[in-house]
């Protein structure tokens, strides 16, 4: 375990970023983008799964079987889903609203589980805590960049707040289904351009 | 064979913990949800169906049973008077239970107005009873002592064209509250004359 803490940490926001580098758990990247503020609350959602999940996996490590792992690392992720579908619900209910189904869609995100089983089953506890919040914290952000150019370019608000006056012709593809993947796309190539040079 | 022991020990107790964990979570969120729940889903629609009411029928409710099940009766005064309620029913519809509030005007017993409030049926289609104020406002003024029936049952209500099954689940609903309504007239009136 050559790795510091803090680079555990901040390889989740850059040279980790889920849906760019890693290019897991795209569903609700694409499907749930089409605002700033969906987007974020969708990454707050999952950064939580992912540190709660990643901690009680980090703890349980020796004691869970190895045979059935995947069956305790489901009913982990499960759990702390339900937790945050019903959390939400009572505390935050417009939003649970607009992210609907992709809530407890969070349980097949192969992000959590990815990190699960590739990093906390074998970190200890305090690794894979900032593992699961570096990641966590990536894909928040990288929902947030997807969203605010979503919105911006298809409905020309940042946040619900309107930029460009009544003037504007929103683009509307951007925030119709194709809009996600063209919007992915580019950020991927943008990604791509910087990393090589 | 100690394996196989270890494995169902540690599911088991994972899942016991993980019940555990989500029923006092749920207990403790049932409140808070339910009152969300009224201030973004059924609010609007008892609004819209107990208009212009004095008092807020949100803020004067009361619980009701009808044997095991318990119905939320909402108040709404007009003139001074608390003579309307509004009470939500389930029915089965195409993709799932249907929820409908039915408004009733006390005094000669009839429906004041109907909305749909929860529902998972096609968008399109059966979303149409929530969406299209046409086909809720047949109720009004019915007799909540007839049953309701979309007109392929022979009833008066005409049906959302592509979606029977929804129409079929709203007059269901609606017929079930007013058997409710009439079953336990007697009592929501005591409850309101206690009120205030």
């Amino acid at each position: 375990m050559a790795k510091s803490i803090t680079q555990e940490f901040v390889k989740g926001l850059w040279a980790e970023i889920p849906p760019f580098r890693l290019v897991l758990g795209l569903c609700p990247v694409l499907a749930v983008t089409k605002t700033v503020e969906n987007g974020i609350g969708m990454g707050a959602a999952t950064t939580f799964v992912l540190v709660c999940s990643n901690i009680l996996v980090s703890l349980l490590r020796n004691i869970i079987p190895d045979k059935v792992r995947i069956a305790c690392y489901i009913i982990i992720i499960a759990t702390f889903v339900t937790v945050v579908e019903l959390v939400m619900q009572a505390y935050a209910y417009p939003l649970f609203l607009k992210l609907g189904i992709f809530i407890p869609l969070i349980v097949v995100n192969c992000i959590v589980l990815g990190r699960a089983e590739a990093f906390a089953a074998k970190n200890s506890v305090v690794y894979s805590l900032a593992d699961g919040l570096g990641i966590g914290i990536g894909f928040t952000l990288a929902l947030g960049a997807l969203g605010a150019v979503r919105e911006v370019l298809g409905n020309g608000t940042f946040y619900g707040i309107s930029l460009f006056g009544p003037s504007f012709e929103p683009f509307k593809f951007m925030v119709e289904a194709p809009g996600a993947f063209v919007g992915l796309g580019l950020m991927l190539c943008v990604m791509n351009m910087l990393e090589s040079k | 064979m100690n394996d196989m022991v270890k494995m169902v020990v540690v599911l088991t107790i994972l899942t016991g913990f993980s019940g555990g964990l989500l029923a006092s979570i749920r207990n403790g969120t049932a409140e808070q949800i339910e009152i969300q729940q009224l201030k973004f889903v059924k609010g609007p629609a008892i609004k819209s169906i107990l208009e212009g009411a004095e008092n807020d029928p949100i803020a004067d409710r009361f619980k009701i049973k009808d044997g095991e099940k318990e119905y939320s009766v909402f108040v709404g005064k007009f003139d001074g008077k608390a003579n309307a309620v509004a009470i939500e029913s389930f029915a089965t519809g195409f993709g799932g239970p249907v929820g409908v509030m039915v408004g009733i005007n006390m005094d000669d017993d009839s429906v004041l107005a109907v909305g749909v409030t929860t529902h998972a049926e096609t968008p399109g289609l059966g979303s149409r009873a929530k969406d299209d104020p046409g086909f809720v406002a047949q109720f009004k003024g019915g007799a909540i002592k007839d049953p309701f029936k979309v007109s392929k049952d022979g009833g008066q209500i005409n049906a959302l064209s592509g979606a029977t099954i929804t129409s079929q689940a709203v007059c269901q609903a609606t017929t079930d509250v007013g058997n409710v309504y009439l079953k336990l007239k007697p009592k929501i009136q005591e409850k309101i004359s206690t009120m205030k």
